[in-house]
């Protein structure tokens, strides 16, 4: 084994692994808390585990194992349910409830840390904030390396690491067997009491987990970026899908990622860009972790900035083409079958919409341009009967079943006749024969 | 558990109390007081607007505008650490933190609590990188800068004062000045629009002001902890009104009062850092109210409650007492039997028959009770009341024959006689009186 692959092994391979446990399993429970408008949740428990912890550190006096777990759970259990009675008592929102109780149960953990400090107990402040994943290294000697599946070198894995696995392993099992119920107690809450199983008892559930995760992972990423872990890979993923099953794939891969590409940067990238040392791996990984939301948020296919713009662009172009077929229709009812540019812009409110629309429809073949301005083609006449007649059955359905008075009915239907789904056909034929509201008559046809 | 400071003597306490500790001690008390002032009143606002977490969010985004502005001053030549210099920093990357909350919240895929959670931690995740930067590129030097992480009140000087009283002062003012349009802005923003309120601009102030005592706060009591300034004394005021103005003031109040006790108690007993004990006591006064608070309070709900289930439990052993010794014809029900026609357990039946006993309603003998005059009076006007809403609802609302029995359970408590007057009329013009009404003339002292 030449040097550079022992360094890694001794200094890079444990915190890698961390990273990548306390991303993944945050990710999981991140996904819930996301789905259930909880995400400052997150944000208040894993500040308000802090007491938890310093007072089982305190009593059991070690500072691995369950004492810390426990101690956690329950100070998370106690955050939620705080919570809930500031919020019923003082009828403030949730959030302003969690804004009282997550400070004053920080302060109390931090004053129970000064405490501590003053018996020589170790229990670093900015570990708590910010994590110190670079001191997990694992410290093998060079007989060791040659076997590093031998007990004795297993046994020098630093206990935070196998804590953040079986933190994954809970949840991963959670996430796995109770996906059922924490699907439906997400979107339903009402729903998921009536078929038998607690909402209250799963959002309680749900606490417990934000605390074991946000204590595995407290050495990892400290206790305010764990947020980063819990949120970002999820919302990442719900800006890609809207599917559960599909979100909470993606955001396990985002995850990995996240801890793989931020430990990456953060301690081989540093150094490559000039700075001396690297940088601190748990900010690294909120970084990279917002960096990817932000381009999830911008080039997502489905909810990204980029797309919905074109799609709108896309809509606007359909809807002024269709403006202009049907303003060319109206014209030719009247018996003005060309129309004059100027005149076309003022009905279209815009020479540049009324141009680009003359030109694709050009192009389209459903208009055509003349000597003295634009006319339909038969195609066009066609295209123009079923928007005027979805007009126009509209205008009559508002009058007739919506009781708006005639008067009222243009704008709506102006609106209502790019939406042309079925809809629009099912409307049944005015009472007053073959006329809309205004007396216009109603084209035949399929709009 | 014992105090670092072993028992401190009481004259030390008196002299924190009453600002002769010293000058530092003095300096601290003061300028965590007009902090809680200001954090009590801008509070109150942010969370009338619903803005309580978004303080969270800003404090967390000002680190990386305090470790960029450290960086760009120290390139620069001049000190890093100058207050001048980063609170400006801080203010400045603080807004742009709560500006691109509102742009991923415009996205429409991100709700707000997810932006506000995702722009706290990556924007503090940014911070932690520059300040390792830092760390790494001049040693020792960044010393100054955690200190925002936790605040460090004890080192606050006369300026820093100087700032927070100015702050506050400004808060007050401005607050002062809008106060009207900022209350219908929070209440009703529609008709406040339509009243010709600059909703927007209102919305811009007021989130200055949230900015303003955030960036202060965060020297004080550090960036975790700031956002315990504006919310726990609105909150705790809350408790105790449903008014405005007295709200405001009872928030300036506690905060006041939390600032003034957490500096106190920092400066008597040694090692215990300011910050949090000043959160720790907003924390205490907030404890107090939800227990003591006589509307909101724990206490005062837990009375309110026995006591409507006490009057409901009274008003049915009346009315089963009335019924039982109208259909047997003798005044005297047994105990026994008045437990099972009104389904409740044969202690509680006898408790509230030894109740009304003493309050002279009932006369108790041998496991058996009957009414008196008094209490029969009660008991008429009871079941008057239970049978007219009984036959309202059969009548007016439709309700089944067999349901009506435990809805007029519940209204015939509330039943004023006002309401029973109406009923009366309602059910009189439709023919509808019940068969066996019972007459009910007021005797002297027959209960209300």
């Amino acid at each position: 084994m030449n040097d550079t692959l022992a360094t890694f092994v001794r200094v890079d391979l444990v915190p890698l692994f961390a990273a990548g446990a306390a991303a993944l399993s945050c990710a999981l429970v991140g996904n819930f808390l996301v789905l259930r408008r909880e995400s400052m949740l997150g944000d208040a428990i894993s500040h308000a585990v802090l007491p938890g912890i310093v007072a089982a550190f305190l009593v059991a006096d070690t500072r691995a194992g369950w004492p810390m777990f426990v101690g956690a759970a329950a100070a998370g259990i106690i955050a939620v349910l705080l919570v809930e009675l500031v919020r019923r008592l003082g009828r403030v929102e949730s959030g302003a409830a969690m804004g009282v109780v997550f400070p004053v149960m920080f302060a109390a953990g931090v004053v129970l840390m000064e405490r501590a400090a003053a018996r020589h107990v170790d229990l670093d402040a900015s570990c708590v904030l910010y994590g110190q994943l670079e001191t997990l290294t694992w410290d093998l000697t060079p007989d060791m390396l040659r076997a590093p599946l031998s007990s004795e070198a297993l046994g020098r894995v630093p206990i935070e690491f196998w804590m953040l696995l079986g933190s994954l392993a809970l949840v991963s099992a959670v996430v796995v067997l109770g996906f059922k119920e924490l699907r439906v107690a997400s979107f339903d809450p009402q729903l998921a009491t009536s078929l038998g199983f607690s909402s209250r008892l799963i959002s309680h559930a749900l606490a417990v987990l934000v605390a074991v995760v946000t204590v595995a992972s407290f050495k990892a990423v400290g206790s305010i970026l764990v947020v980063a872990m819990l949120v970002c890979p999820a919302a990442t993923a719900r800006l890609i899908t809207d599917r559960l099953e599909v979100q909470l794939w993606l955001s396990v891969v985002v995850s990995i990622v996240t801890a793989g590409g931020a430990y990456a940067l953060g301690a081989f990238g540093a150094p490559a860009v000039g700075l001396p040392g690297s940088v601190n791996i748990a900010g690294s990984m909120a970084l990279f972790a917002g960096a990817l939301l932000a381009v999830a948020a911008v080039a997502s296919p489905t909810h990204g900035v980029l797309a919905r713009h074109a799609r709108r662009r896309a809509l606007a172009t359909r809807v002024s083409e269709e403006d202009l077929v049907g303003t060319l229709y109206r014209a030719e009812e009247l018996g003005t079958p060309v129309l004059a540019m100027d005149t076309l812009a003022q009905l279209m409110g815009g020479t540049d919409r009324a141009t680009g629309a003359v030109r694709r429809a050009v192009a389209a073949g459903i208009a055509a341009r003349e000597a003295r301005g634009v006319t339909l083609t038969d195609a066009g006449r066609e295209f123009g009967a079923g928007i005027i007649r979805t007009h126009r059955l509209w205008e009559t359905y508002l009058v007739e079943r919506a009781g708006l008075r005639a008067d009222h009915v243009h704008d709506p239907a102006e609106v209502l006749e790019h939406a042309r789904t079925e809809a629009g056909d099912r409307i049944d034929p005015p009472s007053t024969g073959p006329l809309d509201p205004h007396g216009h008559p109603i084209p035949d046809g399929s709009p | 558990m014992t105090l670092p400071a072993p028992n401190p003597a009481w004259a030390d306490l008196l002299d924190a109390l009453t600002l002769q500790r010293g000058y530092t001690a003095t300096v601290v008390t003061l300028g965590t007081t007009a902090l809680g002032i200001a954090g009590g009143i801008v509070g109150t606002f942010a969370l009338l607007r619903k803005r309580a977490l978004m303080a969270d969010t800003l404090a967390h985004a000002s680190l990386p505008g305090v470790a960029g502005a450290f960086m760009i001053a120290t390139a620069l030549g001049a000190s890093g650490k100058s207050l001048a210099v980063l609170l400006p920093g801080a203010a400045i990357s603080g807004v742009l933190g709560v500006l691109l909350v509102h742009m991923l919240t415009r996205t429409g895929r991100i709700r707000p609590d997810a932006a506000m959670a995702v722009v706290l931690s990556v924007t503090f995740g940014l911070g932690v990188v520059l300040l390792s930067v830092i760390q790494k590129s001049s040693s020792g030097q960044q010393a100054g800068l955690s200190t925002f992480i936790y605040g460090q009140t004890a080192a606050m000087s006369r300026t820093d004062v100087l700032v927070i009283a100015c702050a506050a002062a400004v808060a007050a003012v401005v607050i002062g000045l809008i106060l009207k349009e900022l209350t219908y802005a929070s209440f009703d923003r529609s008709h406040a629009r339509v009243s010709g309120i600059p909703v927007g601009g209102i919305d811009l102030t007021l989130m200055a002001l949230v900015v303003l005592v955030t960036v202060v706060a965060l020297q004080a009591v550090g960036l975790v902890l700031a956002v315990a300034i504006l919310v726990i004394p609105p909150v705790t005021a809350r408790l105790w009104t449903n008014r405005l103005r007295r709200m405001l003031a009872l928030s300036a109040l506690f905060g006041a009062l939390g600032g003034y006790t957490g500096a106190v108690a920092s400066a008597v007993f040694e090692r215990l850092p300011a910050g949090s004990v000043i959160v720790l006591a907003s924390g205490g006064l907030l404890a107090i109210s939800l227990i003591a608070a006589p509307n909101r309070g724990v206490v005062g709900a837990a009375w309110r409650s026995a006591r409507l289930r006490h009057g409901m439990a009274r008003d049915h052993a009346l009315r089963a007492l009335y019924e039982l010794a109208d259909r047997s014809g003798g005044p005297w029900v047994s105990i026994h039997e008045l437990a099972e026609h009104r389904g409740a357990s044969p202690r509680s039946t006898r408790w509230i028959t030894r109740v009304l006993s003493l309050t002279g309603y009932v006369q108790r003998n041998a496991g058996r009770a009957r009414l008196t005059p008094r209490g029969e009076a009660d008991a008429k006007r009871i079941t008057r009341n239970h049978r007219l809403w009984e036959q309202y609802l059969l009548t007016f609302a439709d309700v089944a024959p067999t349901h009506v029995d435990v809805s007029a359970d519940h209204a015939e408590h509330a039943l004023g006689t006002d309401i029973v007057a109406h009923l009366e009329r309602a059910l009189a013009d439709r023919g509808a009186l019940p068969d066996r009404l019972p007459d009910h003339t007021e005797l002297e002292g027959a209960g209300a």
